[in-house]
């Protein structure tokens, strides 16, 4: 067994019992870790894996979103039923995007803000939809939540922790097969050098569609969460350009283009963003805004000392790869 | 900030990790001091809603003394700021409860209340939501969620009688009205009721020429004044928020527009501090017909009393609305407490269902929940700015002064 | 709809946009030289106006008047952050340059809510409500004022890149960084310098913006998004891009407001943005490169 699975099992495993030992808190502390790091994982493929660089994926968590949650809220159909069409539309969406930038040539910063365009021009898009309630916000019907009820994603915190834990680890094991893959190679080589890639006769622009096709339709599923999760769903919520920020933070702390860096990453800063709190709070310095400027620094710190992330120079010291 | 300099940077690390390590230790707190009841108030004191987030605070931050001489009832505030972010409300609520909170108390935000309302229904531990005005959140089937505030639908059906009302006094009859409205959670809400409504209620006899929804980030309302300037209405119906209140207000004066006046049917914005101070005398007659404290009643001596000796320098008609609710929020926990001498959470929630306080501080009927967990009858008031003050102008039982309408100075057009 | 009305607006879009554009002028000229782009744009503006609101509110000084020293502090502080932070981040991939500023912009958002609070700071001079009237049209003093600012500032931004030795030395950095260094130009320092700059434009349009807009806290984001619609559509470093596509901006949301629900209307912007990405990336007044 190599260290890399060695480490894997242990951390599988105290994920597993980790609900029996925490408590409601810690619980859903480690249930929005694995939130983030499933939605990082899933920018990661556009990003890390092949180098497009996207700042609004709030855009598929959002359309995942309100498209499992409209079907529950007018047809009463469950989540896994509006799973697909939640993936195909999200993934659809992410190819008119890919088609319409790559075809005309937009890369980089400049596809950044392109993808930031759409984001927002959907959120205020879906502020006079009036189908999916507009601003006013679309509202779940809450049942009994004392059982289990798997079809509706109904019931304890621990049900939704187990949900995301194992999207989590599929996402993983997708990741690390895709990497393996034939995609996988094309992509790193196009990520490294696209004009190099061209010309040995890889189709870049098939590629680099495919690579965000596959990132929003996963970080839809996460969308269909969020829905049932909250049980309620305003634009101004889940479209927002700080979603989209969230989704950024996990893999670019971690080390964007490894597979644990997402992972680590989303621990690294929802622990820390929730670990200001309480250290100012037993300090007893609890200005409003305190907090965010504690984040802020730590998070400048981190990017400005560790460039490549925290997981490569982790992994190193660790002996894996 | 004089405390701040105790913290040096290794000390502060250590309590960093220090945080971290605690904070995920499965500590289920004995509830085992029922002397005392644990309020965990959840509120957005920074982020997008930071202002009004600190001025409900100043509500629950006089609660405990005001209540213990009133119930002779002790009570313990544990207060948590959600960012004005509904994930970070979520994991608050959860640390709230496992710190040994026994009864939420909060958020003045739908969306925030929606979530919290869930980590509340799992963990059986009542949530009694301040201000909050979707219908929907005490219409999601929850047990232990409650509300002493008035839907956006009681809002808008109060707020049009005091119109009503408005033009009675006044004896105006205004036939055409400019409907202007924030286009986000709560606007929403309001025109969705507007809509509904008004159609009903013929005995206003005005109609509304045209209905303008703008952006809730905007920065420029020149286009929307423009247009509203343009339907010559006699007066603007104004659902806002505050910052785009004072944009607003500011913009008329630039298109030189003067309407009858400017009338809420029950929105936020005209009756608040930051209105009057940047806006001084131009803050003079808007009218907002809000939920509101009776300025007379016996309680709101007592809370303003206690509310000058925490905030000298501040007025408690400017916070009185933030202020009167979240105290209102707060009494019905403790009342609920010494009722069911017990700080379990059932037994809490079952208390809370029986409340009947008559002996309050905003206007309307007594605190009673109905079976869906929600508070009928709470009164607005129709709250003029007369002298740079929020005055309650109607209903005449509470009012402190005559209403003025239309605005001095109105030539019609 | 009558003349007057759309007139009225129009104008009222135009000037606005102007002073925008100047606001982007800062991000299209950092870009266009440094090559990042600066995500606390927005934030960094909102700490102008908080300097012009308290500047006004403790010497009773004109925000027109407060653009001197404003500008002149937000020179040394935009130089020292470049100096001494982003120059580390110049060779960095986006990704990493972007967060680097989001967490600056953080840092900003919630160190300007502890040092003042929730509350709104705005000021209040006489001309701020007045308007000279032509006729049935009717323009906004203070907006036409803001506007003139913005103008010149822009002119002499523009001065200074095209006739002094550094401004013409800071052009050939962002031409080619290679060959600036092999002729020996201290790159690094002319960064700073450029970030600088481009921090005075921040500068002086914030100083201008508070007679339009009360300053929160909660402000930046939203304007940074704003500068960032305004240079794509312009063209990211362009400055006469930046200011013309401010104006596009200010008409096209102003007229479209009364076209559709204004509540939409920066719908048209994102909307002009995307086409305007996808069909002319460089942007409509910016050089391919």
């Amino acid at each position: 067994m190599s260290r890399a699975a060695l480490l894997l099992t242990g951390l599988l495993a105290v994920a597993l019992v980790f609900p029996w030992l925490a408590g409601g808190y810690a619980l859903s502390v480690g249930t929005l870790i694995l939130y983030f790091a499933y939605t990082s994982q899933s920018w990661n493929v556009m990003m890390g894996f092949a180098g497009q660089l996207s700042l609004g994926h709030a855009l598929y968590v959002g359309i995942g979103a309100y498209a499992a949650g409209a079907l529950f809220y007018h047809f009463g159909i469950g989540p896994w039923a509006g799973l697909p069409l939640a993936v195909a539309l999200a993934a659809l969406a992410g190819v008119v995007i890919a088609c319409l930038a790559f075809r005309f040539g937009v890369s980089g910063v400049y596809f950044a803000l392109l993808t930031i365009a759409f984001a927002e021009f959907t959120r205020i898009g879906f502020d006079h939809v009036s189908w999916t309630g507009g601003p006013g916000g679309m509202f779940l019907k809450v049942e009994q939540r004392d059982s289990i009820d798997l079809v509706h994603l109904r019931g304890p915190p621990a049900l939704y922790y187990y949900v995301m834990l194992a999207l989590t680890a599929g996402a993983l094991a997708l990741c690390s097969r895709l990497l393996g893959s034939r995609a996988g190679y094309y992509w790193r080589a196009i990520r490294e050098n696209e004009e190099a890639a061209q010309a040995l006769g890889i189709n870049v622009f098939r590629w680099k569609v495919l690579a965000m096709a596959i990132s929003a339709g996963m970080t839809a599923i996460s969308g269909v969460f969020f829905a049932f999760y909250n049980n309620s769903l305003f634009p101004e919520q889940v479209f927002n350009t700080g979603r989209s920020i969230e989704i950024v933070l996990g893999s670019v702390i971690g080390g964007v283009g490894t597979l644990f860096g997402p992972i680590f990453g989303a621990a690294v800063f929802t622990l820390l963003s929730e670990g200001a709190t309480e250290a100012l709070r037993a300090v007893g310095w609890e200005i409003p805004g305190s907090k965010g400027v504690v984040y802020g620094v730590v998070l400048l710190l981190v990017i400005v000392f560790l460039p490549q992330g925290i997981w490569p120079p982790l992994a190193r010291r660790l002996g894996i790869r | 900030m004089a405390r701040s300099q105790g913290i040096d940077r290794r000390s502060f690390t250590t309590a960093l990790a220090a945080g971290v390590a605690t904070s995920l230790l499965p500590l289920r707190s004995a509830r085992a001091q029922p002397a005392k009841l644990k309020v965990g108030v959840i509120l957005p004191r920074s982020g997008t809603l930071g202002l009004t987030g600190q001025s409900c605070q100043k509500g629950a931050d006089l609660a405990p003394g005001v209540i213990k001489e009133l119930l002779g009832v002790d009570l313990e505030l544990m207060n948590a700021d959600f960012e004005s972010n509904v994930d970070t409300a979520r994991t608050r609520a959860e640390r709230l409860i496992q710190d040994g909170a026994h009864v939420l108390v909060g958020p003045f935000d739908s969306g925030a209340a929606a979530a919290i309302a869930q980590v509340a229904e799992q963990r059986g531990v009542p949530l009694i939501i301040n201000i909050a005005a979707a219908p929907q959140i005490t219409e999601q089937g929850y047990r232990f969620v409650f509300r002493n505030f008035q839907t956006a639908t009681e809002i808008v059906k109060n707020g049009l009688d005091l119109v009503g009302e408005l033009f009675q006094a006044t004896h105006t009859a205004p036939t055409t009205a400019v409907y202007m409205h924030v286009n986000d959670t709560f606007g929403q809400a309001m025109t969705k009721g507007i809509t509904a409504i008004l159609p009903q209620r013929t005995q206003l006899g005005f109609k509304i020429l045209d209905d303008i929804g703008y952006d809730p980030a905007a920065k420029d309302l020149t286009v929307e004044v423009s247009r509203a300037k343009a339907t010559k209405a006699d007066f603007l119906l104004l659902v806002s928020r505050l910052n785009d209140a004072v944009l607003l207000r500011r913009e008329m004066v630039k298109q030189r527009w003067n309407p009858m006046g400017i009338v809420s049917p029950g929105s936020p914005g005209m009756y608040e501090e930051q209105y009057f101070k940047s806006l001084g005398k131009l803050s003079e007659y808007s009218i907002s017909n809000v939920p509101w404290y009776n300025p007379q009643a016996k309680l709101t001596k007592l809370v303003e009393k206690a509310f000058l000796k925490q905030n000298p320098n501040d007025k408690l008609v400017f916070h009185g609305l933030n202020v009167g609710f979240t105290f209102e929020a707060i009494l019905v926990a403790a009342d609920a407490f010494k009722r069911a001498r017990s700080t379990d959470p059932k037994a809490l929630a079952e208390a809370i269902r029986q409340t009947n306080i008559t002996d309050k501080m905003t206007l309307g009927g007594p605190i009673k929940f109905n079976a869906k967990g929600q508070v009928e009858g709470i009164g607005s008031a129709c709250v003029q700015n007369l002298n740079q003050l929020p005055t309650v102008v109607l209903p005449s039982a509470a009012a402190t002064a005559k209403p003025v309408f239309p605005t001095p100075g109105y030539k019609k057009t | 709809m009558s003349f007057d009305l759309v007139a009225n607006v129009a104008i009222s879009g135009i000037l606005t946009g102007l002073v925008y554009g100047l606001m982007a002028l800062g991000l299209s000229v950092i870009f266009g030289v440094v090559r990042v782009v600066n995500f606390a744009h927005g934030q960094m503006m909102s700490v102008a106006m908080y300097a012009a609101a308290l500047l006004f509110a403790r010497f009773e000084l004109d925000p027109f008047l407060a653009v001197a020293p404003v500008a002149v502090a937000f020179f040394v502080l935009g130089y020292a952050l470049q100096a001494g932070l982003i120059n580390r981040f110049i060779t960095r991939p986006e990704h990493s340059q972007f967060l680097l500023l989001v967490a600056v912009g953080l840092i900003l958002v919630n160190g300007l809510l502890m040092a003042f609070g929730p509350d709104a700071r705005s000021v209040q001079v006489d001309y701020q409500l007045e308007s000279f009237e032509f006729g049935d049209i009717l323009i906004d003093k203070a907006r036409a004022y803001a506007a003139g600012l913005a103008i010149v500032t822009a002119l002499l931004l523009g001065g200074f890149f095209r006739f002094t030795w550094t401004g013409v030395a800071i052009r050939a950095c962002a031409d080619n960084y290679f060959a600036a260094r092999v002729v020996g130009l201290h790159v690094r320092r002319l960064y700073a310098l450029t970030f600088g700059l481009g921090a005075v434009c921040v500068a002086v349009a914030g100083c201008a913006l508070t007679l339009l807009v009360d300053v929160t806290p909660s402000l930046g984001p939203h304007y940074t998004l704003l500068a960032f619609v305004i240079v794509i559509v312009g063209g990211l470093g362009s400055m006469i891009g930046a200011l013309l596509g401010g104006v596009l901006i200010g008409v096209s949301e102003a007229v479209g407001g009364l076209l559709i629900s204004p509540s939409a209307k920066s719908m048209l912007s994102f909307g002009l943005l995307i086409v305007v990405l996808l069909l002319r990336p460089q942007g409509l007044f910016g050089r391919r490169s």
